[in-house]
């Protein structure tokens, strides 16, 4: 245990020397909907110009975890490389119907609820691979939900940094205040990723997170 | 956690004194998202947690419930945990819940 610590000790300091940095494993978590893909698109288009994943108003869009690799951001002088890996939404109930009510076949929806099960039970295993999390919740829906809790506990008890992000602030229906008031430990940073409002603040507290690895 | 599932399966709402840990949580989560399409009507899991000692006010009585966590657990806590075909909606805020069934 000691030695464990020594020689971690002592790699940072090295790894500081010469310059080397562990590339940071950045998970997207967050109930569906909230604009997770859509949070790691704008990032992937502005530092790679290519998106990771499709978006749809139709919930649960994202049924797989998806990654890039090596994703260097250069922002005001620093470098920050990551992995950036979007996971489907998190929830604790998955029905069918609901996808009905946006028009889909009843096969499709069918088809929809298995894969986002599925998902669900994927995101959550990813948990052992990630170093840092950004929480993305829609700041138009009640903050206070059991799935944003759940995700948030986990993470502190496994001791990763967390920064929370209230997405869709363009939207009229958008209240911070009471993201913030749901969270009071932690910093949350409202933006829009679907029109790019506020990802300066965003990228600021993502390198403010990342020193906590 | 397996008499909580049995009992989410056969149609019954659970309310425990104290929480469940985070790891649980998620624990139930990927265990009744296993089931969902598996089992007839069964779409998942409603999870509620009121917690009252979280607004405590003033340094002493938080260093009191600190100290009584510590030694008892969160027993202050109460957590209900339901089938989702069942429980139509749980409204949460910190101070109450409302449990409005189907049936």
């Amino acid at each position: 245990m000691v030695f464990k610590k020594i020689t971690g000790f002592f790699g940072k300091i090295f790894s500081n020397m010469f310059g080397g940095h562990k590339e940071l494993s950045l998970g997207f978590y967050g109930p569906p909907n909230a604009g997770k893909t859509t949070l790691a698109n704008k990032i992937c288009k502005d530092w790679t110009g290519e998106e990771l994943g499709s978006v749809s108003k139709v919930p649960h869009e994202t049924r797989s975890v998806q990654f890039r690799e090596k994703v260097e951001i250069e922002y005001n002088g620093k470098k920050l490389q990551m992995k950036l890996i979007d996971t489907p939404g998190i929830a604790t109930k998955i029905d069918y119907e609901d996808f009905l009510k946006f028009g889909m076949k009843k096969k499709d929806s069918q088809k929809r609820a298995k894969e986002a099960t599925q998902g669900v039970i994927d995101a959550i295993k990813w948990l052992d691979d990630v170093n840092a999390v950004v929480v993305v919740i829609d700041s138009t829906q009640n903050p206070y939900s059991q799935v944003n809790i759940t995700i948030i506990g986990n993470l502190v008890a496994r001791n990763i940094p967390v920064l929370v992000i209230g997405n869709k602030v363009d939207l009229k229906k958008a209240d911070m205040k009471r993201l913030e008031s749901a969270f009071p430990e932690y910093e949350v940073i409202g933006i829009s990723a679907k029109f790019g409002k506020n990802m300066d603040k965003f990228y600021d507290s993502l390198f403010r997170m990342s020193k906590k690895i | 956690m397996k008499k909580i599932l049995d009992k989410i399966l056969r149609d019954e709402i659970v309310i425990l004194q104290g929480r469940l840990a985070p790891e649980e949580e998620t624990s139930l989560i990927q265990s009744t998202m296993a089931l969902v399409g598996r089992i007839k009507k069964f779409k998942g899991v409603e999870i509620a947690v009121i917690n009252p000692g979280k607004d405590e006010e003033g340094i002493l009585n938080k260093i009191k419930f600190r100290i009584a966590r510590a030694l008892v657990g969160q027993r202050d806590a109460l957590t209900i945990v339901g089938p989702a075909s069942l429980v139509k909606e749980i409204k949460r805020d910190p101070r109450k819940i409302d449990l409005l069934l189907k049936r």
